[in-house]
């Protein structure tokens, strides 16, 4: 199965949309049993889907951990002939390092500021994204992509704001990766100096792992979630530009220490700038606007 | 799970790179995870096991190796272990270091026939 689709049932397929569409457009081609992302950014090779008739299991016997390596001959266990070895060192995210890096070179060859939103499920990107448009569109041209496992509401919001949108639904997928966005940049066509606005999937684990050409990374996280989130996260935190502190219209009604959590996250990484907003008041968001219009305007050279 | 994702992409490296050299059959493979990369060895082996089916790498001895994370001190220039980016300088107690090992995620060897 492929864990960028999920692909062994139909549904998990990655699809890319514009609100009104009219269908699922499939991307994948499954007949051949080989693997098509569409943008053939990633071949699958070898790589089939089809586990009908499969009842072995060779199982992958990781040893490790202990960080020596199991080059002797252990009791039971038949060694392989001797083959010949491959030095590959390879970085196994370098793909996805070298596709971000392609979007990124296509968003400056057209002066467009590329942000990457990432947070828990429901800590706001969609509401923060929505007033944020409304308030500057006059001002600032968006264009947005939108990361979801399933539906189009996200999308939709975004479309009744009235700037182009598009819906990159991820199936089993937990998070955006740079071959999804260069496909999603090709369909949304954003022009020249404008913001792209990327709502990742919710989820604060994987999102730090895959780049996706953006300029900054931007996590938000709500008042409601606890303020630990940083000493559990901290890889999100430290590979982030931005930290919004979202829904602090409700700080009166949770514990949650404003205070703690930049100290953490500072510690994680003593470059990350803080805002403090509630998307639902529009508390805090004048500053989070300044800075999204100096962002422009510095990109402006 | 991201991990799914990493071992599909092990597999099209190991498969590409053995093609490369006109290799059959990938016997075994060599895997280094830093402690901060982000990735949890458990699983990732759960992942390969599910990856590697139908593929040159099937039946293949899957090595993964942990790289523990080392840090070095701003300001004394202690070298340390550490488990997290929270980490205190053992000898002067500073929080200022920066990772010198720890985020690897890399394929290192394949042995092929
Ligand atoms: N009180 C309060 N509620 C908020 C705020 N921002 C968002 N919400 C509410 O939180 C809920 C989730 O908001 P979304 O904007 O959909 O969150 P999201 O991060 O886009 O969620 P996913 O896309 O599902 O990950 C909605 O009911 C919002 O109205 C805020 O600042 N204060
Ligand atoms: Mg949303
Ligand atoms: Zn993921
Ligand atoms: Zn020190």
């Amino acid at each position: 199965m492929c864990g960028t689709c999920g692909c062994s049932d139909q549904e998990g397929g990655v699809t890319i949309r514009r609100p009104g569409d009219p269908d699922h457009i499939h991307h994948h081609q499954h007949s051949d049993g080989g693997h098509d992302h569409g943008s053939h950014s990633h071949g699958h090779g070898s790589h089939s889907h089809g586990h009908g008739s499969h009842s072995h299991n060779h199982g992958s016997h990781s040893h490790g951990h202990d960080h020596h390596h199991d080059e002797g001959q252990p009791a039971g266990h038949t060694h392989h002939d001797a083959g010949r070895e491959i030095r590959v060192e390879q970085d196994i995210l370098s793909r996805n390092n070298l596709l971000a890096e392609r979007n990124r070179g296509y968003l400056e060859a057209k002066n467009i500021t590329g942000l990457n939103f990432v947070s828990s499920p429901g800590a706001g990107k969609t509401t923060l994204l929505e007033l944020t448009i409304r308030t500057l569109k006059a001002d600032l041209d968006f264009y947005v992509i939108e990361g979801d496992q399933q539906s189009m509401n996200d999308a939709d919001r975004i479309d009744a704001t009235g700037v182009p949108v598009i819906q990159i639904n991820t199936g089993s997928g937990c998070h955006l990766d740079a071959s999804m966005v260069n496909r999603g940049l090709r369909q949304l066509d954003p022009a020249s100096g404008s913001i792209l606005l990327i709502e990742n999937v919710g989820n604060l684990v994987c999102p730090a792992l895959f780049d996706l050409g953006e300029h900054r990374t931007i996590v938000i996280i709500s008042v409601t979630e606890g303020d630990d989130k940083p000493v559990k996260y901290p890889t999100i935190f430290r590979n982030a530009d931005i930290c919004i502190v979202n829904k602090i219209d409700l700080l009166p009604y949770v514990s949650f220490d404003v205070a703690k959590t930049r100290e953490y996250a500072q510690r994680i990484n003593p470059h990350l700038q803080f805002f403090e907003t509630s998307a639902t008041t529009g508390e805090g968001m004048e500053e989070w606007y300044e800075w999204l219009k100096a962002e422009r305007t510095n990109s402006r050279s | 799970m991201h991990e799914l994702s990493i071992a599909i992409d092990i597999v099209d490296i190991a498969t590409r790179e053995a093609a490369k050299e006109n290799a059959t059959k990938i016997n075994k493979v060599d895997i280094e995870v830093g402690t901060l990369s982000g990735v949890v060895i458990e699983a990732l082996e759960t992942a390969m096991t599910e990856a590697i089916r139908d593929t040159m790498l099937e039946g293949s001895h899957i090595s993964i190796h942990e790289i523990p994370a080392m840090a070095r001190c701003k300001v004394c220039r202690h070298e340390f272990k550490i488990d997290d980016w929270l980490a205190l300088c053992p000898e002067c107690g500073s929080p200022e270091n920066e990772v010198i090992q720890g985020r690897e995620l890399r394929l290192k060897t394949l042995e092929v026939t």
